[in-house]
């Protein structure tokens, strides 16, 4: 017996196996940053003083254009498959990396800065839970830089054999790249603008 | 995300048993891992109960074994005392029972009861074993740290545990792989139960067990990342100096510490038993799954009220969420949050009781089996029963404060998980055993490991409700014998200790049962004990793939004595007669 409905949806529930997975594990994932979001309310309420301010406010803003864009490049490259472009695919699927690369790149620069001014983690609350959340988001953007990277080189190749499954994996890993755009969406005002 | 794997019946030996994708293997493989964890965690506990009975006298046989910086001339040290306590809880509950129960149950009994060839995630099912294996080494590792293993407790309680030894690291590392297993699992799971399910297997068709795992998925699914969240700033505190956790002006042994300060250690706290409560749900939803399946089994008829069983384990799951703050009626939160949360509290005992009266009730005017599951499966009620109904008292305020932290606490949640779960999952074993050998285990040997495990388990935990009652605090690395209020409860120690120590003695029979029945056991046809689930239609133990042909279901689970018809079971994939 083969495992069924790995790649055509189960009629009643409308689904493939990895797409129900993805949502399954994205849910957990609301969990995770939503225990951290709300330690730093807890914190951020029982706090003497709470710093304003101190992070670099249009940096962040180009960040988060790019991650924006980074994620409408996905979704071009989901539907260039869709529309069987397997070219224009590898155009915005290389794009999407390079626009995660470019977000690492400027969240380089604002580290050292603030690693250079002392501002650690045993600086002050504040600046532990900035690196906290934005550290782990981070590591979140680098995993899906390398699911994305394999599935632009060495994972493309499925597309010869099975183009339907591939199809499918590019959406779940879309589902996951627009996930991370989301909890950035919520990380950049809560630590710059509030 | 894998198709193409039934096609491996040839792999080598390593592919085969080792890192297999079959989740029946990884199913044994979790099993016996869980089952050593056990064991171990069980040992950690033997040498605890002799300092608690004995209290500063050399541990015999074994004490020169801890070395010098644990045990001097076998005397055990109260750092050591401290470790076992936390690796006792910690090893019992996340490298033990669950595992055993959602791990090792899950994995090869709900694919089988729902007619799937396999999990849905075949790669996913082994790498969570794996990175299962790797958190059990991490935390068994500590014990070698300079310093030991944790010693915080197993809720690892801040400032103690940002201030601790080595050891704590290696405990928030091996609960981040832990962790991160259980989610793997949990999606496979919920995937594989709502997308794998045979043809005509409705929801309300499915076994009792399948809906207990299916509930059990989401609690880890959902409660076990706000603790990863929570352990990593920890690891943040211990390793990068921050202070989530640390309050301004902390003092330790008259030395002011040099944090940042402005956390909060109730911020853990709530972490913690956001999951912790559910948790316990992890390790009672699986038991009480097993249970329904042997109860109806042996008692040759349907469960009395599934739907209303089924109804109540997905508002158990739901209220689970929202009780954790009755662990922190003692931090001083304010009145208006007690009262909330015991609330909730009293609330979430209306289906667990749903739940165990059904169970009770489906024993009414049944022509009862007493096979070996069957009776822990029996003794699973009355011992749950208590294990329940002592909890009520903590879940008010006003009676926890008196009770809070003292061996009445241990009493009540022993009850739930020892007698409780561990007789629920050794009924398991017994009543699965011969799907996955084709063989049956010894009833004598059965027998005495039954009757043995009931008198000891209770001759341990229900003194400890008398010294709870009594006022005797639970982390005592003498038992209780520096404080006066203690000294009238004193001599139950003893008793306890004689207790675990012959209860060990009384899981020799299990494991010479199993190794003797897994080769020499009595073979068994595909349907020993006549069930009408999905598991029993295929060949005993299941190749690769499970089900000869793909089978179809008819009809509910547990169409037992049937009026009219010939035999007093019906298998879910016998068609309808026209």
């Amino acid at each position: 017996m083969e495992i069924p409905y790995t790649i055509k949806a189960r009629p009643d529930t409308g689904l493939f196996n990895a797409k129900l997975g993805i949502w399954l594990f994205l849910a957990s994932e609301v969990m995770l940053f939503g225990a951290l979001f709300s330690s730093y309310i807890l914190l951020r309420i029982g706090s003497v003083e709470w710093p304003h301010h101190v992070l670099d406010v249009p940096l962040a803003t180009v960040n988060t254009a790019v991650l924006i864009t980074s994620s409408i490049t996905m979704v071009m490259s989901w539907a260039s498959l869709m529309m069987k472009d397997f070219k224009k695919y590898r155009l915005y699927m290389g794009a999407t990396v390079l626009l995660g690369f470019g977000f690492l790149i400027i969240k380089y620069f604002e580290y050292t800065h603030h690693f250079h001014s002392g501002e650690l983690p045993s600086h002050s609350t504040f600046f532990a839970i900035y690196f906290t959340m934005t550290g782990l988001h981070g590591l979140h953007v680098i995993g899906g830089m390398i699911v994305n990277s394999y599935f632009w080189g060495p994972g493309s190749k499925m597309w010869k054999t099975e183009p339907e499954r591939f199809t499918n994996r590019i959406e779940v890993a879309g589902l996951y790249w627009h996930f991370v755009d989301l909890v950035w969406i919520f990380l950049f005002p809560v630590l710059y603008l509030l | 995300m894998e198709g193409n794997h039934s096609h491996d019946h040839d792999l080598g030996f390593w592919r085969k048993y080792i890192f297999s994708q079959d989740h029946k293997v990884i199913g044994i493989q979790y099993g016996f891992t869980s089952l050593l964890f056990l064991l171990f965690g069980f040992g950690l506990m033997i040498v605890m109960r002799w300092q608690l009975a004995y209290p500063g006298q050399p541990i015999p046989f074994i004490g020169t074994w801890f070395g010098e910086d644990r045990a001097p001339e076998g005397i055990m040290l109260p750092e050591f005392y401290n470790q076992l306590g936390a690796m006792h809880g910690t090893i019992m509950v996340f490298l033990g029972v669950v595992p055993l129960a959602v791990g090792a149950f899950g994995n090869y009994i709900v694919p089988l009861q729902i007619g799937a060839p396999d999990m849905a995630f075949p790669k996913l099912n082994m790498s969570s074993y794996w990175v299962y294996f790797v958190g059990g080494v991490t935390m068994l590792a500590s014990f070698l740290m300079p310093g030991g293993a944790a010693n915080s407790g197993w809720t690892s309680y801040p400032p103690l545990s940002v201030i601790a030894t080595t050891g704590q690291t290696f405990w928030l590392i091996g609960m981040v792989f832990l962790i991160t297993s259980s989610l793997l699992g949990s999606v496979n799971f919920i995937v594989t139960i709502i997308q794998l399910r045979a043809k005509g297997l409705t929801f309300m068709r499915l076994p009792f067990f399948v809906w207990a795992q299916f509930v059990t998925s989401f609690l880890l699914l959902l409660a076990f990342p706000p603790l990863e969240a929570a352990g990593v700033l920890q690891l943040m505190d211990r390793l990068a100096g921050s202070s989530f956790f640390m309050p301004s002006g902390l003092v330790v042994t008259g030395q002011a510490l040099n944090v940042s300060g402005g956390g909060s250690p109730l911020l853990w706290q709530h972490l913690f038993w956001f999951l912790a409560h559910p948790e316990v749900y992890v390790l009672i939803l699986p038991a009480m799954g097993i249970v329904g399946e042997i109860i109806a089994n042996n008692t040759r008829k349907p469960l009395w009220g599934y739907k209303s069983m089924v109804y109540a384990v997905i508002f158990l799951g739901f209220m689970s969420f929202i009780v954790w703050a009755h662990h922190m009626f003692m931090t001083g939160m304010g009145t208006i949050i007690s009262t909330f949360f015991q609330t909730t509290t009293m609330i979430i005992s209306i289906p667990s009781i749903v739940i165990l009266t059904a169970l009770f009730i489906s024993l009414w005017g049944g022509s009862i089996r007493f096979t070996t599951p069957m009776l822990f499966a029996l003794a699973f009620l009355p011992m749950f029963g208590i294990g329940g109904l002592t909890g009520l008292p903590l879940g008010l305020s006003a009676t926890d404060i008196p009770l809070h932290d003292t061996y009445y606490v241990i009493g009540h949640f022993h009850y739930v998980v020892a007698p409780g779960t561990i007789f629920a999952l050794f009924a398991g074993i017994y009543y699965w055993f011969p799907k996955m050998t084709g063989r049956k285990m010894n009833e004598v040997l059965g027998r005495i490991h039954f009757f043995g495990s009931l008198v000891c388990m209770n001759a341990i935990f229900m003194p400890m409700f008398i010294v709870g009652l009594a006022g005797v605090s639970r982390r005592l690395w003498d038992g209780g014998a520096q404080y006066a209020h203690a000294q009238p409860v004193l001599h139950w120690n003893e008793f306890m200790s004689m207790g675990a120590w012959t209860l060990g003695i009384f899981q020799i029979p299990f494991i010479m049962n199993i190794f003797w029945s897994i080769w020499k056991g009595k073979k068994v046809e595909e349907n020993h004990w006549e069930a009408t689930t999905l598991e029993w239609a295929a060949p005993s133990p299941p190749p690769h793939g499970n089900f000869l042909t793909t089978p179809e279901v008819y009809r509910a689970p547990y169409e037992y004595s049937v009026p009219g018809h010939k035999k007093d079971f019906i298998p879910q994939n016998q068609p309808m007669e026209a």
